[in-house]
């Protein structure tokens, strides 16, 4: 059982408290500090000292105030009930807060994580009598009704499966199954603790081989990520970090989205709690917030809380994974993480390496973006956490520590170009300094949607990269002064950028891209390179061309035409061809 | 209770910080009254208690105090204020104390100036059109009830101006209802004080507004609880009396400069230009305040404004604010000398909660398009300018040529306007669509054929 040790506030400087006479307190365990019992974790045990940093508001704390402790981890509370939650960065439920008391977060709030009262309809997979080992199915519960949720044997438990409950109703503190074996009895219940530090294990890792597909034509075409992949998208800003991962949470084909908003604007939270309801999965006709978590601490609420929030998220993510989901963890900034690193170890005295951050910066950011990863869990199922995580650069600029350091340890880089913004294309993911290395990996997954996929993708990121090259010319002459068929690339490069690249979020059609659209427009945007190439060497002009309804009706395709209707891209593509041979024959004629 | 124990022990005065010794039972954040051999009393809070001393910040400064001779009390709550409606209409200090001859209002409601984190459950979310009749703002960056916008300007630049048209004609399209005016004054001069109370005296705004003024020769330390103590009687009025509040803050700069004064007393380690690193939490804790409240009536919109040293919106106080806030208005220097009023710029600008604001039922159905189509076709009026600065503007095409002629309107006509000027929002619309009839169709790509049909002005039925 544990115990309980009490000890003696010494000294408070903001969340950073230090206490007397913890004897036998270890790192990270929870201690009650004062008494609004406020929870804190700690973080250095130095001589008698123990250093408690307090995940909410210390003010009135004093010398002398009583700090408690029974031991134990902070954690998280996994079980039936997360989906379609809302937690702050230590897992107390918003929902149930606000209930309490009122619009305002109060401090010293004690609420379980999860509903215990609700019942749960559990069906047993298993009898009793069976030798069962960590990661076992034990039963099935409709979690939602996107997700079944998996009674898995939790890790470090095997024996023999003494008894088993039978279908029926169960809260979360109904015992529903025994585990014997050499060391006692294992009394099972639908949920349990998980220290939110420690990685939960799983058997191997795997390399990823699907795309996480986004439904957003400049990631999935041009700097795809796969599921258990990791990715940054750092910008300044109003860039639109924000906006992509609410696209990639909202249209993403992962099973389940842990969406993390880290030290951000509250009204953003307030954006997912009231779209994601509404917003309907085409994939499946269910709202989107039957397959959503939301850990919300925002930049008003406790900094402390902000550097737990990022490991709250993904060790609920690691639980879902370890059922066999896909789930997509979106963290909204990882630099608002690092300041809270920042302001907590400046508090404590520590040596800062760059900007202030502290020197261990650089490790915690890879032991995070390590959670990520296809896995084959306890069960041998296939499981796998993708983590793209949102970088807010000081002034913009990627040369400081935050997007550094992340740079190393994510495979895929998007970009975001502050000019793009200014000038309203969205997303604005840059095409020259964003990369992926998941190429290869998932390049399997697109030819057997279409063998040409790498080519026609190839194809166009080249007209951009000449194009690149020539914008430096035209910044000096003029585009008009350029020889025709640079024009011509010019050209193209444009349409690429308005017909293919920019993609507006709240556009009720293009807001998601099918696969299979994005394939056929790229084939329609080649079919003018090609054609229009051919055009030129017969002499006629870029004018000419672009001044054909049907050349400047492209630029609307991707918004009018639904992605169950590509049927109009085949169409279009003819009455291009057809378009542009009339300007053949006209020249013919002259 | 037993009595509030006097301490007279001092080790120390560093900037505005006073360390006091052998203290007991003294809560973190707590309030300290300070006297010294004067009749005044000075309000401090503590920023660091241990077993034996206390570090406590003075909000008026400390000069005049020394070690010696100066008696502390700790006062055992923090830093409250009574808020009440009739404090419209008054005039206070930096710190929440009348300074218009009348007495302190009398009240039981005494609120906590730091306030408290809103439950981002408990938030609704702002989607109210403001007409604010500046063309720049309605028609391309819109101001949404309950929203924070700040505007980003440079010395010199007529950010006051704006701010108090704002203030004088925002309204909402579909209700009667005034909004409640807050200003809060930081480190500026007298006389700006003046023109914004002048100005909404004239326009008859006054008796539903409350001033706060910590000017430039008041004690710079301050300035840190100004906007803390601006928002609370904001937070009472919009959630208790439910009245929609405009808080107008000037200048964020200054109060960040006091920040880090305090910061580099205390011996932090500074983050970029000598910022402590925590600044984007603290401004956060003020910007944040904005907003509106489930199944409440009440809002708080937030027009904070900060002057960019060398106009530099990479500076961290823009930087940061940019980094909270829902968009920004930013002043152009370029446009400011060529005499344009407001010199809005159209491309760093931005609203991020135009989008659920705007559109069919609240303003007109082609507003996002027409605002993109706008953005999309000046920023290549930029690219353009730049080029015609090399090349000359003679050797463009003829196209170029239309773009810089488009350019020139839109900042003449779009842009341009009287500062008493109020243009309905139907009005900046319809100027919108009279500016992109100079561009030739096909260089519309961001509009619908629907709406080219039906707003574009051809060439021939222009006059
Ligand atoms: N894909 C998009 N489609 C349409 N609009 C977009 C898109 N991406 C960004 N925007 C526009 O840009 C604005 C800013 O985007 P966003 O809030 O995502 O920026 P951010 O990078 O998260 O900024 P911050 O760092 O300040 O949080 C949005 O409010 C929206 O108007
Ligand atoms: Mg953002």
């Amino acid at each position: 059982m544990d115990n309980m040790l009490t000890g003696k506030v010494i000294s408070v400087n903001g969340p950073i408290v230090k206490a007397l006479g913890l004897q036998g307190i270890r790192m990270f365990d929870i201690a009650e500090v004062g008494p609004d019992r406020l929870i804190g974790e700690v973080i250095r045990l130095i001589g008698d000292v123990t250093i408690i940093q307090v995940y909410e508001d210390t003010t009135g704390l004093m010398p002398g105030d009583w700090v408690i402790s029974s031991c134990r981890p902070l954690s998280v509370l996994l079980g039936p009930g997360l989906i379609a939650n809302i937690y702050d960065g230590i897992q107390r439920p918003l929902v149930g807060i606000s209930k309490m008391c009122g619009h305002y977060i109060k401090k010293g709030v004690k609420l379980s994580p999860l509903d215990v009262d609700k019942k749960w309809e559990f069906k047993p997979l298993i009898k009793a009598g069976a030798e069962v080992k960590e990661g076992d199915l034990i039963g099935e519960i409709p979690e939602s009704p996107l997700v079944m949720h998996k009674v898995l044997i939790p890790p470090g438990v095997s024996g023999r499966l003494a008894t088993v409950a039978g279908p029926g109703e169960y809260t979360i503190e109904d015992e529903l199954y025994t585990v014997e074996n050499g060391a006692g009895t294992h009394w099972g219940k639908l949920a349990g603790y998980w220290p939110v530090r420690k990685p939960r294990p799983s058997r191997r890792n795997k390399k990823p081989f699907i795309p996480l597909i986004t439904g957003q034509r400049v990631i999935d075409t041009f700097f795809p990520i796969a599921r258990g992949g990791t990715a940054t998208i750092p910008g300044g800003f109003g860039t639109g970090k924000t906006m992509t991962q609410h696209a990639l949470a909202k249209w993403c084909n992962a099973d389940i989205i842990v969406y993390i908003g880290c030290g951000e604007r509250g009204n953003e939270m307030t954006d997912v709690l009231t779209d994601f309801p509404k917003l309907i999965d085409e994939r499946n006709g269910r709202p989107l917030i039957e397959r959503t978590v939301m850990i919300a601490n925002t930049s008003n609420m406790p900094v402390p809380a902000r550097e737990v929030s990022i490991y709250t998220g993904v060790t609920i993510a690691e639980y879902y994974r370890d059922m066999g989901y896909s789930v997509a963890v979106m963290a909204d900034s990882t630099s608002r993480w690092a300041e809270a690193l920042r302001e907590l170890a400046s508090r404590l005295g520590d040596m800062p390496a760059e900007e202030g951050f502290p020197p261990y910066l650089a490790t915690r950011l890879a032991e995070f973006y390590e959670r990520a990863g296809l896995v084959e869990t306890l069960s041998g199922a296939d499981g796998d956490i993708s983590i793209i995580g949102a970088v807010s650069p000081p002034g913009g600029d990627f040369s400081e520590p935050v997007t550094q350091h992340t740079s190393r340890f994510v495979r895929c880089f998007w970009a975001l170009d502050k000019i793009l913004a200014d000038a309203r294309h969205y997303p604005s993911i840059s095409w020259t300094d964003s990369y992926t290395e998941y190429l290869q990996d998932i390049e399997g997954w697109w030819k057997d949607l279409d063998d040409q996929w790498l080519s026609l993708r190839g194809q166009v990121m080249g007209i951009l990269l000449e194009d690149n090259r020539l914008q430096q010319v035209v910044k000096l002459v003029g585009s008009d002064a350029m020889p025709p068929p640079q024009q011509f690339t010019l050209f193209v490069a444009e349409m690429i950028k308005n017909a293919f690249l920019q993609q507006n979020s709240f556009d009720p059609v293009d807001k998601y891209c099918s696969p299979e659209k994005q394939l056929k427009l790229l084939k329609a945007i080649l079919d003018l390179y090609t054609k229009g190439g051919e055009l030129l060497q017969g002499g006629t002009t870029v004018k000419e061309m672009a001044a054909l309804d049907v050349v400047s009706e492209m630029v609307r395709l991707k918004s009018e035409t639904p992605n169950n209707e590509l049927e109009r891209i085949d169409d279009y593509r003819t009455r291009l061809a057809q378009g542009l041979d009339s300007l053949k024959e006209r020249k013919g004629e002259v | 209770m037993a009595a509030e124990i006097e301490y007279t022990n001092l080790s120390g005065i560093s900037g505005p910080l006073i360390f006091v010794e052998g203290v007991k039972g003294v809560g973190f954040g707590e309030i300290v009254e300070i006297r010294d051999g004067s009749s005044e009393i000075r309000i401090g809070q503590t920023l660091e208690v241990d077993e034996d001393r206390a570090i406590v910040q003075v909000f008026e400064g400390t000069s005049g105090l020394s070690v010696k001779g100066t008696r502390v009390t700790f006062v055992g709550k923090s830093l409250e204020i009574p808020v009440h409606r009739d404090m419209l209409g008054r005039v206070f200090d930096g710190l929440g104390r009348p300074t218009d001859g009348a007495p302190q209002v009398i009240t039981d409601n005494m609120m906590n100036v730091n306030g408290l984190p809103v439950n981002p459950w408990s938030r609704e979310y702002p989607r109210d059109f403001i007409q604010t009749g500046i063309s720049a703002i309605d028609g391309m960056n819109t101001l949404i009830r309950g929203q924070k916008l700040p505007i980003f300007s440079g010395s010199g630049m007529p950010h006051n101006l704006i701010a108090a048209q704002i203030a004088r004609q925002a309204r909402i399209l579909s209700s009667e209802e005034e909004f409640t005016v807050i200003f809060a004054a930081m480190g500026v001069k007298f006389d700006m004080a003046r023109f914004f109370i002048d100005s909404l005296e004239e326009s008859g705004v006054l008796t539903h507004s409350a001033i706060f003024l910590s000017l430039a020769d008041a004690p710079s330390i301050e300035r840190l609880i100004t906007p803390r103590v601006a928002l609370t009687l904001a937070e009472y009025l919009a959630f208790e009396e439910r009245m929609h509040v405009l808080v107008i803050m000037t200048d964020m700069t200054n109060y960040c400069e006091s920040l880090r004064e305090l910061s580099s007393s205390r011996g932090e380690i500074p983050s970029r230009k000598g910022y402590p690193g925590y600044l984007y939490s603290d401004l956060a804790a003020i910007y944040e305040r904005a907003g509106r409240l489930k199944g409440v009536k009440g809002s708080i919109t937030q027009v904070p404004i900060l002057t960019m040293p060398s106009d530099d919106i990479s500076h961290p106080v823009p930087d940061l604010t940019g980094y909270i806030t829902e968009g920004q208005i930013v002043l152009e220097r370029e446009l400011f000398n060529k005499g344009i009023y407001p010199p809005i710029a159209g491309l760093p600008s931005l609203s991020r909660l135009m989008k659920d604001g705007i559109g069919e039922g609240r303003t007109r159905k082609d507003h996002a398009q027409n605002a993109a189509q706008l953005f999309a076709s000046y920023a290549k009026v930029k690219r353009i300018r730049a080029l015609a600065a090399i090349v000359g503007e003679e050797e463009l095409s003829e196209l170029d040529k239309i773009y810089l002629k488009f350019g020139t309107a839109f900042e003449e006509q779009f842009l341009s306007q009287g500062h008493d000027e109020n243009r309905s929002i139907l009005q900046t619309l319809d100027l919108g669509w009279q500016m992109l009839s100079l561009l030739p169709k096909e260089e519309l790509y961001r509009v619908s054929m629907e709406e080219i049909q039906r707003y574009y002005i051809p060439q021939d039925e222009r006059e």
